[in-house]
Order: structure tokens, then C-alpha cells, then sequence
């Protein structure tokens, strides 16, 4: 009988495949420097205990600071990265810090992946009036601009980071609805699934096992962009007072407390060049480290490339 | 073989409403299928032909219930049942319930598209399976194997995913998994249209062994002469929405009696490089379904029409020997065929 | 007789992650002048990769490893040998669409569907035949009975002097870019416009000016290839390749598309190199056919010799396993697969499945022989001798 390939494969196919997947992302070397960065993130996020000794145990967010004084001091001994406005500690700041971009990354893009998945994928499947009435509203939500609309629910319910991330997740759905609704379009008419409702399969399992892991792809690329450029807009809101309370280890945060003395005295403007630069440096590893990854899975995942 | 009907399509119609206006009023309608009525008989293999826009695909999705109907009845006669069923009216979740759901299964024409590109091939074939019974995983990979050997693959094959299998060896899988719940009835989408030539002959007479192997009547929609010609018993010819011609094989292909048909015909090329036949050029282009000609919808392009065919559209009638023909001028055609190739 | 077009020994390799494909195997194809070749083929025996080797068009990561391609260009009484594989990119952007001109499977790809069909056709002319178009216009403005916009009477005559030496100066490519001046281009774009239509009702199409303002989507499926073989056949070319240009159009479409090829090579196109999988088309087209299998050519000869007196198994084969129209019996198989390309079987590509394999064929490739009159075997059963070995 005629048999497709030559010898009987030892491994499982889904390793196979999965070897395969991680071949088409690494071939692209910006995609070892992105899961480079995120590896090293990682590690001191898990690491930040001891890296980083919280002084108050109980509320290991909070920045240590000696003294009250507003001028920043410069790295030394005590201070690796030196101190900001207020005498919080830079270094420790950083690397708390790195725990609470990952706890808003994915707060904000599981909500609102969740919700847009869910939504979206209704809406495609079954069309008619859902479909209509949703598509408006996402209309509605799409034309006011995201932090005009974020800042709108802070304000309204006061600051702090949950609030930040719930309002971030409430306006970012609106992606995830319209990208997965495009995909499950496209699937709903194949062939596969009309041969699943021959088998009489529920509407329920048809979504869950046919059209959701062929749709996600857009959908974890989008994700891992969604990463970075929720904690800038995270940050953003920080740097304008909405955000974390004073003193949080946030980078955002941390920029904001250096709100004066991003230019030093004019015979010596950079003078306080660490409280901007060392925080500033983190967010834009941070996001480059996801936006190379979501590039390097975008490529990966090219239905066209994937298997030439 | 006893001629016990199987299917029973009555009046069937299929418009695809067209919506216009601010209002999206309905405006017009694509008129895919327009008023069918054949008689399916168990055990046989009917082929349906004609060029895209007749409505063949149309009405092997009707047949299966994979659209709904605009009109018409389409009745099941299941085995073991005296009565028929109008299944036409039947909501997908009533076809379930009463057992039917399984008996009527489709084979479709892209093996890269019609399987889930994400499932194990044991997956695809246990699915169906797993819907209709219960069965214990030992007991279900059996079953899933027997198929794979049924349709000439083995279980070596079992914990792969579709792309690695070439063209030919998908369709086989396809077939496996439409044959997992035992159907009586199955249509077949042009099952051959994607694969190469060699591997279309491995397919068809896969089918055919199958077929008498497990009893199933096969609905075989093709714009492929000659393969039509090969594996059906019977065959329907369809134009615009209508059957124009309706006969057993060797009858359609010797004693044609329609003119779309035999236009169709004289236009296979033929590897048989002695044959001179004369080749038929259809003037013009098939008209837009949403406007069909008035009377007998062939009539704008046919070389033999009459006064009476623009006004009133003739019926399938039986003009012997089981041998159906929509056309007003039935009992003339074979000397006005011969007449126009004497002509030259 | 004398031949259009020849490859020899093309070999023509793919690097993919799989490894590297070896699509063609010293593939050796000539054409004559005046007629048509059939190449057939299943899907994945090279015949494409053939014909776009031959037109260099093959993209990365494919890569033409070796051989030659012969062009036997005729310009008037002379014919000059070109070799087409050591050709700049801009002097085979010259050749495609004016000397040869090839014509895929799907029109709707083909064509641009936001632009009018008459002027894709122009298209072919404003790139090809600016020289020729300028001169007409020189001698057209040089009579006064030209209605031309006042004062620009001499301005249009120095530019279209430039034009019909050196098409592409830059004095003239500045021109196209400013504003007012750009348009002295338009009485060469309307003259472009209207050899299109003329080209169009040439191809026995009604209404030919309604259908050059049309766009595609207003058009059937026949008629869109009717346009693409229009753009194929506007510059007139010596040699028209046809990709499966056929395999996606219904019965009776097809009957009028190969009836329009049928009267075209009467009068507009001289050789045609036809690609198809469809055997019956062959016979009904073809004067003669190649037959591939898995990157190689098996079998060369006149249509009727091939189909009463088929040489190589595969070919046998293949012909029996197509239902015919006076069929009698099961249509016969062939064992097997089509192999992986990446690691073809040693020897003669088609032994594993060969009913009448010999040890020489696992190990030595047969080479392409004459055998009888002006066909060709690559088979061992036929060896130096021209007759059935053992």
C-alpha cells in the first residue's frame, strides 16, 4: 500500500510540529533577541525577592526611600541606580517594577481577550441581529481614542492600577472582536465545518474544536504586541497622575517621579539622567521584547510560508 | 436490482434572496435551483452534471440538509422504515433526534479544506463515531482502523495530521470518515476534481468497491464527463436551475435526446485520436441565474428552438425506457441532430 | 524543421526547510515553429517549473542550477539564437509579452480587476511597442489635418521624436511627471487604446469597444480568458505558452477557448507550447507532446504516435488509467506515489513503480533516445538498440 512517508516516526506528531513551529519562529534572529529579552524579564520579575529585599513585607511594592528630600541622588553604593524625587530607590523600583508590567500585560490582555473572543466569535458564527447590534457598538467604542476613553473611567472611579487595567481592558476588546470575527468568517463557510454539523455536532463544539484553534492565530499575535503597548499606555496614565498610588514600583511611575528633573540645571542638564533613562530604558526593552516577538509569531504563522 | 426509491425530491427550489435598497428589502433572487423532482433509487449511483451555475452543488447540499430549502419536499425513505420522511422540512436538531442525521453523509471536493488541519487523523475518523455511540477508546481506535483499512490506508497512519498524506490519500480519509457512521446514503462533490489523474482512478474505483461493498447509493456531482460516465448508473444533466435530461448512462450517451446535451457531450476532448466528432459551439454565454430565460431556459442558446420554447417551459417527461427529457421537440431531436452534422 | 524554442539539460533545484527539491533533472524540450507542443504531466512532475525556468521567472527559493535555453528569434528574414539564461533581467522584461507571451490558469488572478480591460491590454503595447506607436504618431501630427491643442503642435513633435529613438530618456521621464506636460502622453495611450480594442474584436468577441471599457468582474469566465489571451497575443508574439489555461473553465467553455486557439494559429500566433494535465485535450490540440514524470521527460512524440504507440511504462500507464469515452473495464491504476522530490529514487525516477523494472533501472539514468520516427524514450526497455529489450 502506498504509505507517505518513507520510515514510521518515532516522536509524537504534535512534538513534531511543535519542533516545527519553534524552527519557523527562531530562523528570524530578531526573534531570538525578543525571547531573549523576555527570558532575562522573566527572570528577575521571578527573582525580584532577592534581588531586591522588600523593606516592608507586607507591601512589597513599595518603595524604600531614606529621607524625603526631592533632589535624586546619583548611583553609589547604597543606591545601585541612584535614587528619585522623593529618595525612592531606583533599582529597587526597576525590578519590582518588572512584576507589575507583567501583572498589567496580562490582566489587561486576558480581559480583554477574553471578552473579545468570546463576543467576536458569537458574533461571526451566528451573524443576523447579535452581529449587527455588536458590530455598532464596537463602531461606538472604536471612535473615541483609547486613552481619551481610558482616562474618562479613571477619573470616574478614582485612580489606582486595578483601575488603570480595567479601564485599558474595557477599550482594548474592541481589537480582539473584530480580528476574530474576520477569522471565524472565513472559517465558517469551509469545508471542515460544514462536515462537522454532517456529524451533527453542537454549535458549542464545533466553535470550541473546529473554529477557535484555527482562528486564534491573529489573535496570539496581536496579544503579544498587546503586551508592550498596554503597559506604555499603563505607564502613560501613571506619568499623568491616574496611575499607581506614589511610591508603587511601577516604571511609569517612576518616570512620573521624575517629572523635573528630566533637564537638570543648565550647566549641567544631565545631571539626573538616571531617573528618566534607566525606567525609560526598561519600557522600551520591555515593548521591544514583545512587539519582536509578536513579528517573529506573525512569520511563524504565515499560512503562505509555513510550509514551503 | 429491485428499484426501491431512496430519495424522492419533489419541487425542489433553492432562490438566494438578493437584498437591495436602504431597506435591504428582498429585490430578486438568485434562482440556483428552480422546481426539481427525481427519484433516487437505492443501490444506484446517480450522476449529476452541468457547468457552474446549474445547480448541481446546490442540490447535493439540499439533499444532506446542509442549507434550507426555499420550497419543495425532499423525501427520505430510511431503511427499516415504512413511511417516508420530508426531511426538507426539518430543523437540524429534529434530524438528529430521529436517528437521521448519520445516514445521509457528503464527501467533498478539497481533501486540503475539508478536514480540520488541526486534528489527528484518528480524530477526524472517530469524531462522527463518538456522536452517534459510546464506545470504549479500544473499541473506537478498532473501528477507526477497520475504516483506514477499508479505504486502503492502515494504522500506521493513525497519528498523523492531514498535510503530511498527499491528495489522494486525504480523499481516502475523507471517505473513511463519511463512511464511519453507516450511511445509507452519500454524496460525492466532485471527489476527484482536485486530485491527478492516476490518483482519481485509484479514488473512483475505490468508491465503486465501496459501494457494493456496504450497500450505499451514491449521489456523484461532477462537471466531468467521462468520469461521470464511468461510475455512474444513471445520470441527470442540469441546466440553470432544471433537469434537462435524466437516463441510464449508456442511454444518455447514445440515444441523447436533449440538445444542452448533446452540445456538452460533442464537446469532451476525447483521447481517442482517431474519432473525428463534430464539435458543438454553444453561441453565447449561460444566462444570469437571477433573470432565467422565459419558457425553457435553454432555449436563447439552443440551435433548434421553436416558437412554443420561449413561452412555456417543457417538463421532464418519460419518453421510454426510462428515459427523461425536458424538451418540446424530445420525439424530433435525434434526426435534427443528424440533420445539423450532415449539414456540417 | 526549424524550432522556436529549446531547452537542454535544464536543471532546476527548490532550497526549502525540507531540504532541497530537485523539480527538474536535465529536462530537455524543443519546440517548432509552427506548431503545438504539449507537455503533460500530474501535478508536481515539473512541466510548470519547466516552462517558468524556460521564461525565467522562477522566484527564491527555487534556482535554475544548470542547462540552456535556446530562443530562435525572428526578426523579418533573420533569425538569431539567443540564450536565455545568461540574459539581464531588463532584456527578458523585453522579451516577455512581445516574442513570448504566456497565459496561466486563472483569469481572475491574471487580470486587474480595478483596471479596464481595454487598457490592461494596451498595457502590453505602451510597454513593448513605444517606438513603433511614436512614429505613427510623428507621421499623424505631421499632417494638418490632426486636431491638436493649439501651440503644442511642435512641443508634441519634439517629444514624440525623442520617444521613437529612446523611449525611456530622461528628458521624457521627467516630462511624465509634470503636471501639465505629462499629458502628451494621452494620444499615444488613446492610439494604445485603440489597437486593444481592435485586438479584442479580432478574438471574435461582439461589441468589442463596450467590452474594452468593462472590468473584469463584468465579465463571464470565457471572456476573461478571451482578454488574457489577448494581452498574451497583443505585441504578436513568436511563441504563446499556455499554463493550464483551460483546466478551470466549464466543458463548453473550454470547447470555444481551444476552437479560438484552433482559428488564432492560423493567423496570429505561430508556435504554441501547451501545458495541461487533461489528455484529451492533447489529442484534440497538440501536433506533438512531452510527457513528464517527477522532474524528467519520459516520453517525446507526434500526438497520433503517442496515443496508438505509447513507449515508456509511465506513459502506458497514464492511458490507462484515464476513463475514456468507449471505456471497457476498470480503469487501471499505478501502484504507488509520486515521489518526494527531495530524495528522488536513484536511477530511473519511475522504477519503483514500473510493471517492467529491471536492476539497470534502480541505478542508471536512461537517457532521452530516439526510438522509431522522431520519438523519443528515456527508458531502458529501449535501449541503444531502438528495439523492446528482453
Amino acid at each position: 500500500m502506498d504509505t507517505a512517508i518513507d520510515t514510521v516516526k518515532p516522536e509524537h506528531p504534535r512534538w513534531r510540529e511543535f519542533k516545527f513551529t519553534l524552527y519557523r519562529i527562531f530562523r528570524n534572529p530578531s526573534a531570538i533577541i525578543g525571547f531573549g529579552l523576555l527570558f532575562f524579564f522573566v527572570a528577575v520579575a521571578v527573582a525580584a525577592p532577592y534581588i531586591a529585599p522588600p523593606k516592608y513585607e507586607h507591601a512589597p511594592y513599595q518603595m524604600p526611600h531614606k529621607g524625603f528630600s526631592p533632589t535624586p541622588k546619583p548611583p553609589s553604593a547604597q543606591n545601585l541606580f541612584g535614587t528619585t524625587s522623593g529618595q525612592y530607590d531606583i533599582f529597587y523600583g526597576v525590578v519590582w517594577g518588572t512584576r507589575t508590567a507583567f501583572k498589567i500585560g496580562l490582566f489587561v490582555v486576558g480581559i480583554a481577550g477574553f471578552i473579545g473572543i468570546s463576543l467576536g466569535v458569537i458574533s461571526g458564527y451566528y451573524g443576523g441581529w447579535f452581529d449587527e447590534i455588536l458590530m455598532r457598538i464596537v463602531d461606538i467604542v472604536w471612535s473615541v481614542p483609547l486613552l481619551v476613553l481610558a482616562m474618562t473611567i479613571v477619573v470616574a472611579f478614582g485612580r489606582g492600577l486595578e483601575n488603570i487595567m480595567i479601564a485599558l481592558a474595557l477599550v482594548e476588546w474592541r481589537w480582539y472582536v473584530r480580528v476574530i470575527r474576520s477569522e471565524v468568517l472565513k472559517l465558517r463557510d469551509q469545508d471542515f465545518v460544514q462536515a462537522a454539523r454532517l456529524m451533527g455536532l453542537s454549535d458549542l463544539k464545533i466553535i470550541l474544536r473546529h473554529i477557535i484553534p484555527n482562528a486564534i492565530y491573529p489573535v496570539l499575535i496581536m496579544a503579544s504586541m498587546d503586551m508592550g503597548s498596554m503597559v506604555i499606555s499603563a505607564s502613560f496614565m501613571s506619568f499623568v497622575g491616574l496611575g499607581a498610588p506614589k511610591g508603587y514600583a511601577d516604571w511609569g511611575q517612576m518616570v512620573a517621579l521624575a517629572r523635573n528633573y528630566i533637564v537638570g540645571p543648565p550647566d549641567d542638564p544631565m545631571r539626573f539622567w538616571y531617573t528618566v533613562v534607566i525606567p525609560g530604558t526598561c519600557i522600551i526593552l520591555f515593548v521591544l521584547a514583545w512587539n519582536l516577538i509578536g513579528d517573529a509569531l506573525r512569520d511563524a504563522f504565515d499560512p503562505k510560508l509555513r510550509r514551503r | 436490482m429491485p428499484e426501491e426509491t431512496i430519495l424522492e425530491l419533489v419541487d425542489l427550489k433553492k432562490h438566494y434572496p438578493v437584498l437591495g435598497g436602504v431597506l435591504r428589502r428582498e429585490v430578486n433572487s438568485v434562482k440556483a435551483l428552480d422546481g426539481i423532482s427525481i427519484a433516487i433509487r437505492r443501490g444506484e449511483c446517480l450522476g449529476i452534471v452541468g457547468e457552474s451555475g446549474c445547480g448541481k452543488t446546490t442540490t447535493s447540499k439540499a439533499i444532506i440538509r446542509l442549507h434550507d430549502p426555499t420550497s419543495g419536499k425532499i423525501l427520505f425513505h430510511p431503511k427499516g422504515q415504512e413511511e417516508p420522511v420530508d426531511i426538507a422540512s426539518l430543523s437540524p436538531r429534529q434530524l438528529n433526534k430521529k436517528g437521521l442525521r448519520h445516514r445521509l453523509q457528503m464527501v467533498f471536493q478539497d481533501p486540503t479544506t475539508s478536514m480540520n488541519p488541526r486534528m489527528l487523523v484518528k480524530n477526524i475518523i472517530a469524531e462522527p463515531i463518538k456522536e452517534q455511540e459510546k464506545l470504549s477508546p479500544h473499541d473506537l481506535e478498532t473501528r477507526v482502523v477497520e475504516l483506514l483499512n477499508l479505504v486502503g490506508l492502515n494504522k500506521d497512519h493513525l497519528f498523523r495530521y492531514p498535510h503530511e498524506f498527499s491528495g489522494g490519500q486525504r480523499q481516502r480519509i475523507a471517505v473513511a470518515r463519511a463512511i464511519a457512521t453507516n450511511p445509507e446514503f452519500l454524496v460525492l462533490d466532485e471527489p476527484t476534481s482536485a486530485l491527478d489523474v492516476s490518483v482519481q482512478a485509484q479514488i473512483l474505483n475505490l468508491l465503486h468497491s465501496l459501494r457494493q461493498k456496504l450497500g450505499l447509493t451514491y449521489l456523484f456531482v461532477t462537471h466531468h464527463l467521462l468520469v461521470v460516465k464511468y461510475i455512474s448508473d444513471r445520470i441527470a444533466v442540469m441546466y440553470l436551475g432544471k433537469v434537462v435530461e435524466l437516463a441510464h448512462t449508456d442511454s444518455l450517451f447514445e440515444n441523447t435526446c436533449h440538445p444542452y446535451t448533446w452540445a456538452l457531450l460533442s464537446g469532451i476532448p476525447s483521447t481517442d485520436i482517431d474519432e473525428t466528432r463534430e464539435r458543438i459551439i454553444l453561441e453565447g454565454d449561460v444566462p444570469s441565474p437571477l433573470d432565467p430565460p422565459s419558457g425553457c431556459r435553454f432555449h436563447t442558446r439552443c440551435p433548434f428552438a421553436i416558437k412554443v420554447c420561449s413561452q412555456i417551459e417543457p417538463q421532464l417527461i418519460d419518453t421510454g425506457g426510462d428515459h427523461l427529457v425536458a424538451c418540446h421537440r424530445s420525439h424530433d431531436t435525434r434526426s435534427l441532430f443528424h440533420n445539423h452534422a450532415t449539414k456540417g | 524543421m526549424a524550432k522556436i524554442i529549446e531547452a537542454i539539460d535544464l536543471t532546476t533545484h527548490f532550497y526549502t526547510y525540507e531540504g532541497v527539491v530537485k523539480a527538474l533533472d536535465k529536462v530537455c524540450i524543443s519546440v517548432e515553429h509552427g506548431t503545438t507542443f504539449g507537455l503533460v504531466g500530474e501535478s508536481g512532475c515539473g512541466k510548470s517549473v519547466t516552462v517558468r525556468s524556460m521564461m525565467r521567472i522562477i522566484q527564491e527559493p527555487g534556482k535554475i542550477e544548470g542547462g540552456k535555453v535556446l530562443f530562435f528569434a525572428r526578426e523579418g528574414e533573420n533569425e538569431k539564437t539567443e540564450e536565455l539564461l545568461s540574459k539581464s533581467e531588463a532584456w527578458m522584461q523585453g522579451l516577455r509579452g512581445d516574442r513570448i507571451s504566456m497565459i496561466f490558469q486563472e483569469p481572475n488572478a491574471a487580470l486587474n480587476p480595478i483596471m479596464r480591460v481595454g487598457d490592461q491590454v494596451a498595457e502590453s503595447f505602451t510597454f513593448h511597442r513605444k517606438r513603433s506607436m511614436s512614429k505613427k504618431i510623428l507621421k499623424d501630427l505631421a499632417s494638418p489635418d490632426t486636431r491638436v491643442f493649439p501651440g503644442t503642435r511642435g512641443l508634441q513633435r519634439a517629444l514624440y521624436t525623442i520617444a521613437s529613438e529612446t523611449p525611456n530618456a530622461l528628458l521624457l521621464k521627467i516630462s511624465r511627471k509634470v503636471p501639465l506636460l505629462k499629458r502628451w502622453e494621452k494620444r499615444m495611450k488613446l492610439e494604445a487604446f485603440r489597437r486593444a480594442t481592435e485586438i479584442i474584436g479580432n478574438l471574435g468577441i461582439a461589441h468589442p469597444e463596450e467590452v474594452a471599457r468593462s472590468y473584469p468582474h463584468n465579465l463571464s469566465g470565457g471572456m476573461k480568458q478571451r482578454i488574457v489571451i489577448a494581452i498574451a497575443l497583443a505585441c504578436k508574439p513568436d511563441l504563446l505558452i499556455a499554463d493550464e489555461a483551460t483546466s478551470n473553465l466549464d466543458v463548453t467553455v473550454q470547447a470555444q477557448i481551444l476552437d479560438l486557439l484552433k482559428e488564432l494559429k492560423k493567423t496570429e500566433i505561430s508556435s504554441i507550447l501547451m501545458i495541461t494535465h487533461d489528455l484529451g485535450v492533447v489529442a484534440e490540440t497538440c501536433d506533438r507532446v512531452g510527457v513528464m514524470y517527477a522532474g524528467t521527460l519520459c516520453e517525446e512524440a507526434d500526438v497520433r504516435e503517442l496515443f496508438t504507440d505509447p513507449k515508456h511504462p509511465y506513459t502506458v500507464a497514464l492511458l490507462a488509467s484515464v476513463p475514456r469515452f468507449h471505456q471497457e473495464g476498470e480503469l487501471k491504476t499505478i501502484e504507488g506515489m509520486v515521489p518526494n522530490l527531495v530524495h528522488p529514487p536513484s536511477g530511473c525516477r519511475f522504477h519503483p513503480r514500473c510493471a517492467h523494472v529491471m536492476e539497470r533501472c534502480k541505478t542508471e539514468v536512461p537517457e532521452l533516445m530516439t526510438v522509431g520516427e522522431n520519438h523519443k524514450v528515456a527508458c531502458h526497455l529501449y535501449d541503444s538498440k531502438g528495439e523492446t529489450d528482453a
